[in-house]
């Protein structure tokens, strides 16, 4: 027998009640060698900044590997490494922020290889379901080059999905629709 | 950061578990991005069409956040989390988390927050002029069982009005957050309580374009479970995607 899923709903503007906590937006201790701050704003359809907006993040360390426990692809070895970053705040600007390390390519069983990547969760009042992109890197132009999932965007939108080098990491803005629209993806 | 142990035979059986690839449900099944009597929608979705993404090692895999986010002090009882006990019913609200084939999620992280018995949330964006009540905070956190349950002790939010049109009113809702084992599992959704009357009016709740889908989204009222003297008790299980049904076609 298969069931139907339960159908998602929007996760409101109250959601700082409840979805925080304190290393939320940690996805690697700060303190970590290499730990990079990944930040950037998140804009509706008029370019208005989108304060009640809710981000995640999720990738693999420096060597492509997962902080994942359910056992693929071979634990991270890298102490305090989640992999994991949530920014929730109550009183948001629209600015979200998350620590983590810089993302390694990834090697597929096939051999295919990835471009370091990271998996993310946009979330807001107003969206009833959450949307999902990923952040690339623009400093990683041959990665990228040969990536198989950058290659399938049309190439006039594939910018939408490179995070640029800041003093401490990286920015990458978020634009929910209109001009500059992110890629978001079905999965 | 605390790490979280996991022993060498929850591994083993996890890789077992772990489907390669999360069934893809149909766009006309989901829930809309594009809402429009749900106003806040028009401005805040994607009107270019989402791009194919094949599920690989990043969409498979997930954080399990485990027990080193809860705090310990009543993580899953809100009539506790404060000296005195908060005003309104009582209630317990368990369940279990389950992928489309019926398998138990185990030691999967539930995340819920909700108004009080009054409608009003402890949020400073909230202006709705109902009281707060300084015994409750409206949070709370659990780790699913080996059998994937959850459970609850809360107070039954009261419905509360909001801007969408004239005379909008919330029904009643606890709001959920479900990590799942993936990525591909994330799902945030809100529960509902049995025959409320405000379902015909509710944008976000119709939003959901079928009915059956909507009673998913809907607890039951679980007399035989019902503590006397003490509380009644609802129920309400969630399914998450389970394994979907082309792993090849995923495979880069």
């Amino acid at each position: 027998m298969i069931y139907g899923t339960t159908p998602s709903q929007t996760v409101g503007p109250y959601f700082a009640i409840g979805l925080p906590w304190p290393e939320g937006p940690l996805a690697v201790t700060p303190d970590a060698p290499g730990a990079i701050t990944i930040t950037g704003v998140v804009y509706d359809g008029a370019g208005e900044v989108v304060h009640d907006s809710l981000v995640e993040i999720w990738g693999a360390d420096p060597e492509g590997r997962f902080a994942d426990l359910w056992g693929y692809g071979g634990a991270s070895s890298v102490a305090g490494f989640r992999g994991f970053a949530r920014y929730a705040k109550e009183d948001g600007d629209g600015t979200y922020e998350l620590i983590t390390l810089k993302p390694g390519a990834v090697t597929l069983p096939s051999g295919v290889v990835l471009a370091p990547h990271l998996d993310v969760h946009v979330f807001a009042r107003g969206m009833l379901r959450h949307v999902d992109t990923r952040i690339y890197f623009a400093d990683e132009a041959t990665a990228n080059a040969a990536d198989p999932i950058l290659s399938s965007v049309p190439q006039e939108r594939r910018e939408t999905l490179i995070a640029t080098a800041t003093d401490n990491g990286y920015r990458f803005d978020i634009h929910l629709q209109g001009s500059g629209e992110t890629v978001f993806f079905a999965l | 950061m605390t790490e979280v142990t996991t022993t060498e035979h929850e591994v083993y059986e996890a890789i077992t578990d772990t489907p390669p690839c999360y069934l893809r449900e149909p766009e006309e099944e989901l829930t809309p991005i594009d809402y429009p009597r749900y106003k806040s929608s028009v401005l805040r979705h994607p009107k270019q069409p989402l791009i194919y993404l094949p599920q690989n090692i990043t969409e498979i895999t997930g954080p399990q956040l485990g027990s080193s986010i809860l705090t310990g002090h009543f993580d899953n009882d809100l009539t506790r989390q404060h000296a005195g006990e908060p005003l309104g019913e009582r209630i317990t609200l368990t369940g279990r988390v389950f992928d489309t084939e019926g398998k138990p999620l185990r030691s999967t992280l539930v995340e819920i927050w909700q108004a009080n018995a009054s409608g009003r949330y402890l949020h400073k964006w909230d202006r709705w002029p109902a009281p707060l009540d300084p015994n409750f905070s409206g949070a709370g956190r659990c780790i699913t069982d080996d059998d994937g349950r959850y459970s609850f002790v809360t107070i039954k939010p009261g419905p509360y009005p909001w801007g969408n049109h004239y005379n909008a009113w919330r029904p009643a809702h606890i709001h959920f957050s479900l990590l799942g084992r993936a990525f591909a599992q994330r799902l945030v959704t809100q529960m509902y309580f049995p025959a409320d009357p405000l379902f015909p009016y509710d944008p976000i709740f119709q939003a959901v374009p079928d009915e059956a889908a909507r009673q998913r989204m809907v607890s039951r009222f679980a007399p035989q479970e019902s503590v006397p003297d003490w509380a009644l008790a609802y129920e309400w299980d969630i399914y998450l995607r389970g394994p979907g049904a082309t792993p090849f076609e995923e495979a880069l």
